[in-house]
Formats: C-alpha cells, sequence, structure tokens
C-alpha cells in the first residue's frame, strides 16, 4: 500500500541574519515564507524564499550547501539557537519543515566563531578546519594494491571505532555549539581516525602535537566537557575521542620531552 | 617543546592543569571533612588534630605551600581558558540554545569565584583570626588534653597538654546563624563546583568512556551530596543546638 501523500502546508515567519560581507553591520531580517511544503527540507525552504527575493529585486539569502544529501559537511545554519536545526545527528539538508509549526518564528543565524570569519549572511569560512588537517600531515603505510590491504590486521572494533571517528563530515557543527566556540570534537575525531589504525601509529605522537598546536594558533575556545558538541554533530560522534585526544596528547607531550632525538634530524639534504 | 612548556601552554596542557591541580584539591577538601567531623565527639579530638597539625611544622609549610600553588594554578588556568574562550565567539548568538550541558557545568565560573570568595573569608575567619575576633582560638582559654590524641596508633598530644581550644571557637562561631547560613551556602556551590569538576577530570586525563559515563556520573553525584551533607552537619549542628561547647574544664582535675 501506498502511503497517502501529505499535502499539509504550513507558513512561517524567518529571521534571518543578514550582512552583506565580513566588515558591514549585520543585522536580524524577518521574512515571512507561506504555504510551505512539509515535505521540503530547509534548504529548500530558503530556495523558496530566495527565488521571492529575487522576483522583488532584493538580494537573496546567501547560505552555503551542496550534496544535500548529509554527507558533504557543506551545509551550516544555526536554527533556533541550534546548529542544523532541532533534529538529532542530521544536516540542516536533512532538516525537513515538518520539523516546525505553522506560524513559528525560525531563527536562522551562522556559525558564531572567531575561527569562522564570516563572508556573508549565513556563510562562514571554515578553512581553519583545512590547516588543522595539513597540520596532521601524511601517513607512512605502504597501501599496496587492492588485495594487499588485508595484509594489515586491524581488529574489528579498532575498524569501527576509527570508522565512527572517520564519520566526521567537517561541518563545524561542534564549534558553533560550543560554548567556548571549541573545535576539540572536529579535532579529536580526525586523530583518532588515524590513531586507532595501525597504520596510522608512526605519526601518531607528532600529528596530534601538530593539530592541536595548530587548533590553538586559530583562535578556537577550549573543551569544558559540557558535550554540546557531540549532542549537535550531524553525526553523532561521540566525545569519548576528546577524551582520547587528551590522553594521547598527553602522552605524546611526555614522549616528546623525552624521546632522543637523532644528532643529524635536523641535517638532511637540502 | 618541553614538557612544561606544552602543558603552561597549549590548550590541553591547561585542561591538564586544571584536572590535576583539582584532584589535589579534592584529595584536601575530602581530608579536611574527614578531620573536621571530630567536632561531634568529644573535645580531645578535633582540639589534638590540630595541635597535631600544627606540631607537624615545616611538613605543615610544605602542605600549605602545595595548596596554595594548586589553588594559584587552579585559578591561572581558568582564567586564561575561560578569557580565551570569550574571545573564540566574539559575536553572540541572537538565540541562546543548551541541548544537554548540565547545570553544575555551566555555573563553574560563578560556583568557582563564590568559593574562592568563601575561601578567603575562611581562613580570615579560622586560621588568621580577623573576623569574629573574641571567640578566635587564641583568644579563648586554652583546653587542656584529658587523654592522648593518637594517630596510628601513636600518641601524638599527650594528656594534659594545653592546646588552643579549636572547637569551642567553631562553635562559637556557628552560633551566629548569618555565618553558620553563609557556610552551608558556600560548601552547597563547592559541591555543585565539584560535581561537573570530580566528572570532567576523567574527561580531562582521558580516562572518561561512554561504557562507564553513566556509574562515572552517579558516583560523582552521590560524592557531592554526601561530601555537601557531611560538611553542613556541623553549622547546621551548632544552628539547631545538637552541638554545643563542653562544659568548663573542671574534670581535668580529676586526673
Amino acid at each position: 500500500m501506498v502511503a497517502e501523500k501529505s499535502s499539509k502546508t504550513l507558513s512561517v515567519t524567518l529571521r534571518v541574519w543578514r550582512q552583506a560581507g565580513p566588515d558591514a553591520p549585520g543585522k536580524f531580517v524577518d521574512y515571512a515564507a507561506a504555504n510551505l511544503s512539509t515535505d521540503m527540507s530547509f534548504l529548500e525552504m530558503l530556495d523558496v524564499v530566495n527565488d521571492e527575493l529575487t522576483v522583488k529585486g532584493e538580494e537573496p539569502i546567501a547560505f552555503a550547501h551542496d550534496c544535500r544529501e548529509g554527507i558533504c559537511g557543506t551545509c551550516s545554519c544555526t536554527i533556533n539557537g541550534k546548529p542544523h536545526g532541532p533534529g538529532h545527528g542530521i544536516a540542516t539538508c536533512q532538516t525537513y519543515m515538518r520539523s516546525f509549526r505553522d506560524g513559528d518564528t525560525i531563527v536562522v543565524e551562522p556559525f558564531r566563531a572567531r575561527a569562522f570569519p564570516l563572508v556573508k549572511d549565513l556563510v562562514v569560512d571554515r578553512s581553519a578546519f583545512d590547516r588543522i588537517i595539513q597540520a596532521g600531515g601524511f601517513i607512512t603505510a605502504r597501501t599496496g594494491s587492492a588485495p594487499d590491504a588485508n595484509s594489515t590486521p586491524v581488529p574489528k572494533t579498532d575498524a569501527d571505532l576509527a570508522m565512527d571517528a572517520a564519520a566526521c563530515i567537517g561541518c563545524g557543527a561542534c564549534v558553533a555549539a560550543c560554548k567556548n566556540a571549541s573545535a576539540m570534537l572536529f579535532v579529536s575525531a580526525k586523530v583518532s581516525q588515524l590513531g586507532l589504525l595501525p597504520q596510522g601509529q608512526p605519526e601518531r605522537d607528532q600529528r596530534v602535537l601538530a593539530m592541536v598546536g595548530t587548533m590553538d594558533t586559530l583562535g578556537f575556545g577550549n573543551c569544558t566537557n559540557q558535550y554540546e558538541c557531540s549532542a549537535a554533530c550531524p553525526k553523532t560522534i561521540s566525545h569519548d575521542f576528546i577524551a582520547r585526544m587528551n590522553r594521547d596528547y598527553l602522552k605524546a607531550s611526555v614522549r616528546a620531552a623525552f624521546k632522543p632525538v637523532s644528532a643529524s634530524a635536523s641535517g638532511g639534504a637540502g | 617543546m618541553n614538557l612544561a612548556g606544552s602543558l603552561f601552554s597549549s590548550s590541553i596542557g591547561r585542561k591538564i592543569l586544571m584536572a590535576i591541580t583539582g584532584v589535589i584539591l579534592i584529595g584536601f577538601v575530602i581530608g579536611h571533612l574527614i578531620g573536621n567531623l571530630q567536632v561531634f565527639q568529644d573535645p580531645d579530638h578535633l582540639n589534638g588534630y590540630a595541635a597535631f597539625l600544627h606540631h607537624l611544622g615545616p611538613l605543615l609549610w610544605i602542605a600549605r605551600i602545595g595548596l596554595l600553588v594548586a589553588v594559584v594554578i587552579h585559578i591561572w588556568a581558568a582564567t586564561v581558558l575561560t578569557l580565551e574562550n570569550h574571545a573564540a565567539r566574539d559575536v553572540k548568538y541572537g538565540v541562546k540554545h543548551t541541548i544537554q550541558a548540565t547545570l553544575s557545568s555551566r555555573l563553574m565560573r560563578w560556583t568557582g569565584v563564590v568559593v574562592l570568595a568563601f575561601l578567603l573569608y575562611h581562613l580570615a575567619h579560622f586560621t588568621l583570626g580577623k573576623v569574629q575576633v573574641s571567640t578566635f582560638k587564641e583568644n579563648l582559654p586554652p583546653y587542656t588534653m584529658m587523654g592522648d590524641y593518637r594517630v596510628a596508633g601513636f600518641p601524638v598530644v599527650k594528656a594534659g597538654a594545653e592546646v588552643l581550644d579549636v572547637r569551642s571557637m567553631v562553635i562559637l562561631g556557628f552560633q551566629q546563624p548569618i555565618v553558620a547560613l553563609f557556610y552551608i551556602v558556600a560548601v552547597g556551590l563547592l559541591s555543585l563546583h565539584l560535581l561537573h569538576g570530580f566528572d570532567s577530570l576523567f574527561q580531562t586525563l582521558g580516562w572518561r568512556s561512554e561504557k562507564w559515563a553513566g556509574a562515572l556520573r552517579k558516583i560523582s553525584i552521590v560524592f557531592c551530596a554526601a561530601y555537601f551533607f557531611l560538611n553542613a552537619t556541623i553549622p547546621a549542628s551548632v544552628l539547631l543546638g545538637r552541638l554545643k561547647v563542653a562544659e568548663p574544664v573542671h574534670v581535668a582535675a580529676q586526673r
């Protein structure tokens, strides 16, 4: 039996942060969005509002989006104070208008963090995350050809845990949700993803030290163990990874302080 | 970078300093509470205990300086981290929303400041004698020990020794309701501070995981409730008249 198509509609008031550029003053502007299908995604609703704005000759609302299926981490938006809206474990693109009630006022803001400077309206520059990833560097694992993948034994539990960490799409909701705009959940997911696997062991210490060091220079806040990050994460990445990174960082710092270094380490060709 | 450098200058390093100094201070407040509960026994106990601590001499000063260093590092790290946290969100949200952060975690800065104010008052009250001067231990008649005060079986303060009457100082001090109530409220806020702090230090030191996080939370709640209740019984018992100053020491003549 085919489910009855829900043809319900709703009308809401959008209170959207409008800011023409990084240095321009910003403010909330109200827009009426009427006759919306409850089956629309939040981004489709913004598309409809933008169509109307364009017809009226007004500047459409700038917002970030790409895959619209919850895997790219491009869409952002803080909806009624919660990154990615009211749902649990979903991105803004997977938030549907049925999550709201007719007559609601929905406040839409960009992700707020000094490390994510605002570009325009709801779009922020999250390239600070790219710099953290770059600081992580390369791994020396030999990948070989396809059958060689099984030549390095990985315990199933470790592989599963590493995969949980690898589910991070780098959207920045953890930073946006954190009371201190801390990037600890993101960095811990990236550190743990490789740190849990045998292939990631040779650079494990250097990776955590470099990634945390870079994180610290980019203007993110510090973790106060309130776990708003994991609650807002569209991939429900656990804050257990933060504990894991704290441990890794402490061990790596101790080892870095006492481990002997080759006399020729700073030399080399060139 | 050397180890001290990464502890004092990195975000995680400072968090670890918070956790380690926190452990030291939690250890201290537990020991302090156990010592104080001797107020419910005969006056020999608390007064003998206080005399014993003062006779430790250099060891007492090592402990005091150690605690002072822990407090200073704890407050320094909290201040630096908080300033960075405020700077990290330079533009605030129009809608403030909390998903799951606990009340105790959100009040850490406020409870911390009140606990510091209480600590200063408490030192001025029972250590330095700057408030309630007339009932300060040095201004009360000395107490003559009726029996030996023993630590681990060894008599450390002998019977007949004249010691400061700490027990009477505490009880007379708490007979002023405003002081007793302030102590109860302050200890309540300290317990709330410890509720997040105790739970949180396991996360910072990397020992917490989802597998036992629920149990850890329950342990934290039981620990903080017990800590509050046991501490509050002292001023509350004085206020309710259940804990009174001992009769004058004419009994000493019987020996």
